[in-house]
C-alpha cells in the first residue's frame, strides 16, 4: 500500500511553496514513499511513556537585555535585495 | 617536508622567530590552490585581495607586542554556510549565488580576533544536505586521495582543502556527520563539538537542534588549537551553552592509562566493511597497549537513528528554509506575475532536488494528521537514543568505533537512491541526536582510501576525546599519510 500519494505530494509541495511538474511529482512520490516506509520502522518501538526530546540542552527562557543598538543600516539590510525602490523592498502587486 | 605538513605550533614558531612572513604563508596557500584545485575543486570563492591585504597588515605587526592572536597569520578556509562579511556566501545553492553577507558569524569574528587569514569559502552540499558533495548547486568536489571518489559531505570542500594541502585548517558544520564523515573519507581530523559549545550565530540553519560548527585539521593538536579559538558562550545565540570552556591543548598529555573505552557492538556489526573493522580493532590494540581498557557494549537504538534523523532534520529544515523566497535576498525568478508565483518559482528554480525532497518530507511530517505519527514519534525515539549514550557514559570515558561503515564511494555510485546514501551516516547521526561531541581521526587505509576512527565523548568533555585521539595519533603514523595530487 502506498503511504504517500501523488496528490499528497502535490499538496505538500503547494504548502512548501514549491512548483512541481508531473514528472517531478512522480519521482518525489516514489522517493518520499520509500523514505516514509523506512521511517515506519520506528513503530517497532513502544514509546507510550517516553518524553519527547526537542532539544538536548536543558535551557529555558534565554533572554538578552532589551537595549536599543545599531545593527544594520537600511542600506545594509537592502544590500542583497533583488528589487528595491526608495529604501524599500519591491515585489509584484499583492492587490489587483 | 612540505610547508603544509607542518603543525600550527611549528608554523607559529617560524612566524614568531621571523623566519617566515604571513604573506609568504598566504602566497603558498594560493599557489597550492592554483596548482591542485582544478582537480579537487574545493573552493567556491577565493578571497585573494582580502587575504593579501590582511597578510600585509599582520606582517606589519610581526616582532611587536601586537602579535597576540592565538592563530596569528595562519590561512584558513571556511565552509560556505558560515557568514563572512563582504565575502560571497552561497550555501552551495544557486538561490544564493550572488549573496554577500553584511555581518560576520561569531566564529568568524573569533577567528579574526585570533588573527587567522581567510583564504576563501569551501564547497558543500546545498544547505548542508548530503553525504557526498554531489548536491552542491555549483560543482562536485573530489576526494584528493582518488579524484574518481567523493570527498564526503556536506563539508566535503572543507575536508578536501585540508587533505590537499591548500589551507592548514578549515571550518565545517555537522548536522548528521557532515564534519566527521568527510574527514574520514579524506584522511584528516574533524571534530563535532558538543551541541552548544560553539556559537551558531551566522551559520545558516539547516536543523537547528542538531547543527554544530567544528574544526577540520591535519592533526589532533591543530584541532585543539582551533577549537580553543572558536569555542565559548555567545549571547547572540540562544542555544549557546553558558559553560566554561576547557584548555583543550592542555589535554594532549599522551596518557590513556586506566581509561575506559566502550565499543558498541552495533558499530562493528553487520553492514560495516571488514577492512574498516580491521583498522578499528588495530586501533583498539594500540590503545590497549598504552594502558586503556575496552569492553563491548550495546547502543540498542542505534539502528533507529537514521529514520529519526531524517524526520527531525527535514522537519526543522522545512521551517528554516522558508525564509528563502526571493524577496529580501538571493536570486529572484524572472518568471512571476504575482507574489505567490514569485515565491514558488524562485524556490523551484533555486533549490536542487535533495533540498526539495527534504523540505517536502519535513512539511509532510509536520502536517496535520501526520505530526504525531512521524515528528513526535521521532522526538520520542531521540530520547531513547540519548538515554543509550547516557547509560554507557555512566561506566565508560569514551565510546569508540568507525566513523563510517565503508571508505569513500565513487562519484555517481549512490546518487539515484537517497536511502542508500542516507545509510552512510548511520554511525555519525546518533551522536548529533544525543548532542554529544565526537572526533574522526585517520586510522589507516583500505584499498588506498582512508578509514576514520570515531571517538565519542560525554557532553562538554572534548578534552577527553582529544586526550585519546592525541595519544593514538602519537603512537601511530597514519596522520602522516598524504594523498598524491
Amino acid at each position: 500500500m502506498s503511504r504517500i500519494t501523488k496528490e499528497e505530494v502535490k499538496h505538500v509541495a503547494k504548502l512548501a511553496r514549491l512548483s512541481v511538474t508531473e514528472e517531478d511529482a512522480d519521482m518525489f512520490t516514489k522517493q518520499l514513499d520509500d523514505i516514509i516506509g523506512y521511517a515506519e520502522q520506528l513503530n517497532e518501538l513502544d514509546t507510550e511513556n517516553v518524553e519527547p526530546t526537542t532539544h538536548v540542552l536543558d535551557m529555558k527562557n534565554i533572554l538578552r537585555e532589551d537595549v536599543k543598538k545599531e545593527w544594520l543600516t537600511n542600506e545594509e539590510a537592502l544590500k542583497n535585495t533583488p528589487d528595491k525602490q526608495n529604501g524599500l523592498i519591491k515585489v509584484p502587486a499583492v492587490l489587483e | 617536508m612540505s610547508l603544509f605538513d607542518k603543525k600550527i605550533s611549528e608554523l607559529h614558531e617560524l612566524l614568531h622567530t621571523k623566519e617566515m612572513k604571513v604573506s609568504e604563508l598566504v602566497d603558498a596557500s594560493f599557489s597550492r590552490i592554483q596548482q591542485v584545485d582544478e582537480k579537487v575543486k574545493a573552493f567556491l570563492t577565493l578571497n585573494e585581495e582580502g587575504a593579501r591585504e590582511q597578510a600585509k597588515l599582520l606582517d606589519s605587526k610581526m616582532g611587536t607586542d601586537e602579535m597576540r592572536g592565538l592563530l596569528f597569520g595562519l590561512p584558513i578556509g571556511v565552509k560556505d554556510n558560515i557568514s563572512t562579511k563582504g565575502l560571497r556566501t552561497t550555501n552551495g545553492s544557486q538561490l544564493l549565488a550572488n549573496f554577500e553577507p553584511v555581518y560576520d558569524a561569531t566564529v568568524v569574528q573569533k577567528l579574526n580576533e585570533a588573527e587567522t587569514v581567510t583564504i576563501g569559502k569551501l564547497n558543500m552540499d546545498e544547505f548542508a544536505m548530503g553525504s557526498s558533495n554531489e548536491n552542491s548547486g555549483f560543482f562536485q568536489t573530489r576526494n584528493p586521495w582518488n579524484t574518481d571518489y567523493v570527498p564526503g559531505g556536506s563539508s566535503g570542500g572543507s575536508a578536501a582543502s585540508v587533505a590537499a594541502g591548500e589551507v592548514f585548517f578549515s571550518l565545517g558544520s555537522d548536522t548528521g556527520g557532515s564534519i566527521r564523515q568527510p574527514a574520514a573519507f579524506c584522511g584528516v581530523v574533524g571534530l563535532k563539538p558538543t551541541y552548544g559549545r560553539v556559537s551558531r550565530f551566522g551559520l545558516t540553519a539547516f536543523a537547528s537542534s542538531l547543527d554544530q560548527i567544528g574544526p577540520i585539521t591535519n592533526t589532533v593538536e591543530d584541532n585543539a588549537f582551533l577549537l580553543q579559538a572558536i569555542a565559548g558562550h555567545d549571547k547572540m545565540d540562544s542555544t549557546s551553552a553558558n559553560v566554561d570552556k576547557q584548555d583543550y591543548t592542555a589535554a594532549l598529555t599522551g596518557d590513556v592509562k586506566g581509561l575506559k573505552i566502550a565499543v558498541p557492538k552495533e558499530y562493528i556489526g553487520e553492514g560495516v566493511d571488514e577492512e574498516v573493522k580491521n583498522r578499528i580493532m588495530e586501533a583498539l590494540k594500540v590503545l590497549e597497549g598504552m594502558g586503556a581498557e575496552w569492553e563491548e557494549v550495546s547502543l540498542p537504538h542505534s539502528k533507529y537513528g537514521v529514520a529519526t534523523y531524517y524526520l527531525l532534520a527535514s522537519s526543522e529544515a522545512s521551517s528554516n528554509l522558508a525564509r528563502f523566497d526571493g524577496v529580501r535576498y538571493g536570486v529572484r525568478t524572472e518568471n512571476a506575475d504575482n507574489l505567490l508565483e514569485l515565491y514558488n518559482h524562485t524556490r523551484s528554480e533555486g533549490f536542487g532536488d535533495e533540498v526539495k525532497r527534504r523540505i517536502m518530507l519535513g512539511t509532510f511530517a509536520l502536517s496535520s494528521g501526520f505530526y504525531d505519527a512521524y515528528y513526535k514519534k521521532a522526538q520520542k525515539v531521540r530520547t531513547l537514543i540519548k538515554n543509550d549514550f547516557d547509560q554507557v557514559f555512566e561506566k565508560y570515558d569514551v565510546i569508540l568505533g568507525p566513523t563510517t561503515p565503508t571508505t569513500a564511494f565513487k562519484v555517481g555510485e549512490k546518487t539515484d537512491d537517497p536511502l542508500t546514501m542516507y545509510a552512510n551516516d548511520i554511525l555519525t547521526i546518533p551522536v548529533n541526536l544525543a548532542g554529544v561531541p565526537a572526533i574522526s581521526v585517520p586510522c589507516g587505509l583500505s584499498n588506498g582510501l582512508p578509514v576514520g576512527l570515531q571517538i565519542i565523548g560525554k557532553a562538554f568533555d572534548e578534552s577527553t576525546i582529544y586526550r585519546v585521539a592525541h595519544a593514538y595519533e602519537q603512537a601511530t603514523d597514519h596522520h602522516q599519510n598524504k594523498p598524491e595530487l
